[in-house]
């Protein structure tokens, strides 16, 4: 490993700074530029800017951005590049330690040493980070061979190494189920996917395109029990579960393997958010964020996966945008937006962002359904919108756009969002109370 | 490498000289190193070896690093004697390591009448052994000592005295230390055979065997944990066996911090000081441990039923406890002698001595066990003259989170690795992994254990491909021959070679 420790000169204050260099930050700067900040600086812990794009090979990304499907670095690369079209400062190889609630930055690097800076608006793009063996607590031995998914398609894709020769994947999240593909093409035996719960947690496409297509059996309502292997695992204790997700062990099967990949989940890497005090929602994990998503904190911005968990880069890239030109607009003196009505999650809805709209402009929605629903579903957004929906299932985020066209009429200060099986008598478009107004 | 049984010179081997060292250690647990460093203080030529790719990854890592206060064992056995002089010695380690050592104290509660005796007793018992500042408590004073306890609790014992540690942090810098100090401290070493005394030559040094090595000691002292019953055997001199105990531990999450402020015991039974709810020296909460007879020396698995048991009993003391905030578990296994008590002495064999069946409070006692060790090698012949340059302190590895921002900038310019952030979760620099490498870290557990990489929220996920990185580097080895712990525990293979294992695993 190499250090470029080329001294560099960072200036004492910023209009705005972004915190993260992936599909968020760098569309938040962007933003920013565009809308008059006149210096922004993004800031990166990693060595080259990216985020998680970079470890995602596969192509799937920009379909709506750029309207092709590309790869997860050919998206990062043409960011980057309006990036510096945009003439965004950008720093590397570099960690952001701790953010105050006046917008003073503390940072490290080989580069710049440990310093401070002050911004005139702050943007949280950290992302998320996945969660552990710890947080779900298999008992057994703790050899080598268990690790996230996440970090074995970092060793396969960026270092070209294999974390193994004979793969269990537990949890069906979409890191997984592409990294079941990778390493199948890698000559990686996988000799199955695991998922606790009755549906699986990734994208429908990728069950089929990265299990289905290549025979690899997804087993639902199945988890491990065991971990056995003093030094490098050996052996996994599996079991179906009831439905209380309790496991039944009078039904469970060893499997032989020395890899065990968990893709069971991202949480929102929001401790600099946390630490700084801003208000948190404890359905995300993530801050609560206003239409122009910031946070509780005037002046500190937040977006992407650190927010809430984003299955595709586009939304993200779109949803940092906003963030970055409201931050921008800050430096400019402009108004912010009203942020008159709450957004509730309401009918088998797992949350909603942002946390709350303004009735003077048009923003977009984004939430999940708890549970899955294979077949007609509607959407109710209080009881100013409609909308039916062929099925609604957690793996994939719904969006909406929300405008005063909508909200016109609407005087309370609240709207509970809800994702609930058609009824097509309740249901009715004639039914007086709903539809567009 | 260099044989250093053999002296070449020119070329041309001569003859065959072997180095004969004043004590050879077998085990580089807490015994072993803390006798190390205290054989260090005079003028000795000491080799400790360590079956493991680094000391203290035995029992002396996995456990529950109470530094007890002195009251609960029984001052007729062996360990009840020790366990006092154990509690103060560390206080003096501490003084001259600097490694994290907290004197949080101890609460002993009695949840019923029937409890009432054996917290007099044991409060007697400590008085008896000279332990200061015993206080008994009332329900109201337990209760504002400890408002989340159960309001079942009827009265307490205040022990000041107890405290706690990070055990591998503690043995990796007294092994540091003895090192500093001449010691000569082998990994990855296992002794697998001691040679029979040559039937003429009774002075003749005890002839210890590695796979690769004939070692040659005067003295050989037996701190080989779980294992000193074959290593006595080896020796010839089998007069005790070794029955592994286990006990299982459980983490539980940062955000119950605080919980408790002391280490909260319930009043023990025959065979175990019963589940313990300790605020773990980093301020995480940590229950345990169970007390399991084990056929498996080396099984530290944790179980379900282990899970279940510390948790029911756990949350007798402290109802706030759940098994949902668990963030890690393991298990350590004792080493229990037949006898209940530890073995330290010397054995028929001249010159072979025991330090055996180290269970509970063996790590209160270590430094307690290494005086001892030394009176008895010095009664066995071993000449002990003290060195005029002894250095009880090492200079104490930078913990870069702890430090000041303007401490932190201040290093960062000398040395800009400083500024590389290696660990996110618990603030790590790459600065602190390539000194602790330089340190004796051959290991992704052994740099954990030195500098905290891995140990936070993400549990290394976005840390452990840079460690191995540079544990490669600074070995000159490729990444597949880096390990989590030694031996067969592999991280990463070729992608080529389909089938093959990486070869020269990296301290196994
Ligand atoms: C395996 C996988 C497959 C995917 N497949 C697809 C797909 O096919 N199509 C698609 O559209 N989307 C896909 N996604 C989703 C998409 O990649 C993510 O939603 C998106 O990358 C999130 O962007 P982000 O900027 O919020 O976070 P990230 O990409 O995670 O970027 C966060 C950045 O912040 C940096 N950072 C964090 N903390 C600090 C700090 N304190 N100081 C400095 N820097 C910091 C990190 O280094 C990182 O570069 C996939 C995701 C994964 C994980
Ligand atoms: C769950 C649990 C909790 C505990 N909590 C506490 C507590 O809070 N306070 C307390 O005081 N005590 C506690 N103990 C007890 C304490 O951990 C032990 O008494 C102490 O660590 C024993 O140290 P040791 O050096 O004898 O053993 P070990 O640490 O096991 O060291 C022995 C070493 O010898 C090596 N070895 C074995 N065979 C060979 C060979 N053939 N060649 C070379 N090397 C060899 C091993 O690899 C090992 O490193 C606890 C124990 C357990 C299991």
């Amino acid at each position: 490993m190499t250090i470029s420790a080329e001294p560099r000169h960072l200036d004492a204050r910023y209009d705005v700074l972004v915190v993260g260099a992936g599909p968020a930050g760098m569309a938040a700067a962007i933003g920013a530029r565009e809308m008059g900040a006149d210096s922004v600086l993004l800031v990166d812990r990693e060595r080259d800017p990216g985020g998680i794009l970079l470890q995602c090979i596969h192509s799937g990304f920009g379909l709506h951005a750029f309207k092709e499907e590309i790869t997860g670095p050919e998206y990062a690369e043409r960011f980057f590049e309006q990036v510096l079209d945009h003439e965004v400062d950008v720093l590397t190889d570099a960690f952001v330690m701790d953010v105050t609630a006046e917008r003073r930055v503390k940072l490290m690097s080989p580069s710049v040493g440990v310093t401070t800076v002050d911004a005139g608006a702050v943007v949280l793009a950290m992302g998320a980070r996945e969660r552990t063996r710890g947080a779900i607590h298999i008992p057994g031995d703790r050899p080598s061979g268990v690790m996230t998914a996440g970090l074995a398609q970092k060793m396969v894709n960026l270092e070209g190494y294999l974390p193994g020769r004979r793969a269990v994947i537990l949890g069906s999240g979409d890191i997984g189920l592409i990294m079941a593909r990778r390493l199948t093409l890698e000559g990686v035996e996988v000799v199955g996917v695991f998922e606790l719960l009755a549906h699986p947690s990734g994208l429908g496409r990728n069950i089929v395109q990265c299990l289905e297509d290549f025979d690899i059996p997804l087993h639902l309502s199945t988890t491990v029990v065991g971990i056995h292997g003093r030094d490098r695992l050996e052996r996994l204790t599996v079991a179906p579960v009831d439905d209380q997700r309790q496991p039944l062990m009078d039904r469970a099967w060893d499997v032989d393997c020395d890899t065990l990949l968990l893709s069971i989940g991202l949480i929102p890497d929001a401790e600099l958010a946390r630490d700084l005090g801003a208000r948190m929602d404890p359905l995300t994990g993530g801050p609560m964020v206003s239409s122009t998503m910031e946070t509780s904190l005037p002046g500190v911005f937040a977006a992407g996966n650190v927010v809430h968990v984003n299955d595709l880069a586009d939304w993200v890239s779109q949803e940092a945008r906003v963030a970055g030109e409201a931050a921008g607009a800050l430096s400019t003196g402009r108004m912010r937006p009203l942020e008159d009505i709450r957004l509730l999650p309401g009918d088998n809805v797992g949350y909603v962002v942002p946390h709350t709209i303004s009735s003077d402009h048009t923003q977009t929605v984004s939430f999940r359904v708890r549970k899955p629903i294979y077949g007609d579903t509607q959407l109710r957004l209080g009881e100013v919108h409609r909308r039916k929906l062929k099925a609604a299932v957690p793996a994939e985020m719904i969006t909406i756009k929300v405008g005063p066209h909508l909200l016109e009429g609407f005087t309370g200060d609240a709207l509970r969002v809800d994702a609930v099986p058609f009824d097509a008598e309740a249901d009715a478009p004639s039914d007086a109370v709903g539809g567009e107004r | 490498m260099l044989d250093p049984e053999s002296t070449a010179v020119e070329g041309l081997i001569t003859m065959s000289v072997p180095v004969v060292h004043d004590v050879i250690i077998i085990g580089g647990g807490v015994v072993g190193v803390t006798l190390a460093r205290t054989l260090s203080r005079f003028e000795l030529d000491v080799v400790l070896l360590e079956r493991d790719a680094e000391v203290g990854f035995g029992v002396s890592k996995a456990n529950s690093g109470i530094i007890h206060s002195g009251i609960h064992a029984d001052p007729d056995t062996v360990k009840g004697r020790l366990e006092w002089p154990g509690n103060v010695g560390w206080l003096r380690l501490r003084d001259d390591l600097g490694f994290g050592l907290a004197q949080v104290g101890e609460l002993l509660v009695a949840l019923a009448e029937d409890e009432l005796a054996t917290v007099e007793a044991l409060h007697a018992q400590g008085r008896r052994k000279g332990v200061p500042g015993l206080e008994p408590y009332r329900q109201d004073q337990v209760r504002r000592a400890q408002p989340n306890l159960t309001r079942e609790v009827i009265a307490g014992l205040w022990a000041p005295t107890a405290g706690v540690v990070n055990p591998y942090e503690a043995v990796l810098l007294i092994a540091d230390n003895a090192a500093r100090n001449g010691v000569q401290v082998v990994t990855s070493e296992p002794v697998v055979g001691i040679d029979p005394p040559v039937v003429d030559e009774p002075d003749a040094p005890i002839r210890v065997r590695t796979p690769g090595r004939t070692w040659h000691g005067r003295y050989v002292v037996n701190a080989a944990g779980l294992y000193a019953d074959e290593i006595a055997a080896m020796a010839g001199v089998a007069s005790f066996t070794i029955h592994g105990r286990k006990g299982e531990e459980y983490l539980l999450d940062k955000r119950l911090a605080g919980l408790v402020t002391s280490i909260i015991f319930p009043c023990p039974t025959e065979t175990s000081k019963g589940t313990l709810v300790t605020p773990t020296y980093d301020g995480t909460i940590m229950v345990g441990p169970t007390a399991e007879a084990t056929d498996d020396k080396d099984d530290t698995t944790t179980t379900p039923e282990g899970a279940a048991q510390v948790f029911a009993a756990a949350r007798r003391l402290v109802p706030g406890i759940s098994p949902r905030d668990v963030i890690a578990e393991f298990a350590g296994v004792r080493a229990v002698a037949h006898t209940e008590d530890f073995i330290i002495g010397p054995t028929d064999r001249p010159g072979f001595v025991n330090a055996a069946g180290i269970q509970s409070p063996g790590l209160t006692a270590a430094p307690a066990i290494a005086e001892l060790l030394l009176d008895v090698l010095s009664d066995e012949g071993l000449a002990l003259h003290e060195k005029d340059a002894w250095q009880p302190r090492s200079e104490h590895p930078v913990r870069f989170a702890q430090l000041s921002t303007e401490e932190q900038a201040e290093l960062a310019v000398r040395e800009p690795r400083y500024a590389q952030l290696v660990c996110r979760c618990e603030l790590v620099t790459e600065a602190e992994i390539l000194d602790a490498i330089d340190r004796g870290a051959r290991t992704l557990d052994g740099l954990k254990f030195r500098t905290r990489i891995g140990m936070g929220r993400c549990q290394g996920g976005f840390c452990t491909w840079h460690c191995m990185q540079l544990l490669a580097e600074r070995q000159q080895v490729d990444l597949p021959a880096v390990t989590k712990r030694g031996a067969g525990s592999w991280l990463v293979c070729e992608r080529d070679d389909a089938g093959a294992r990486p070869t020269a695993a990296l301290g196994g």
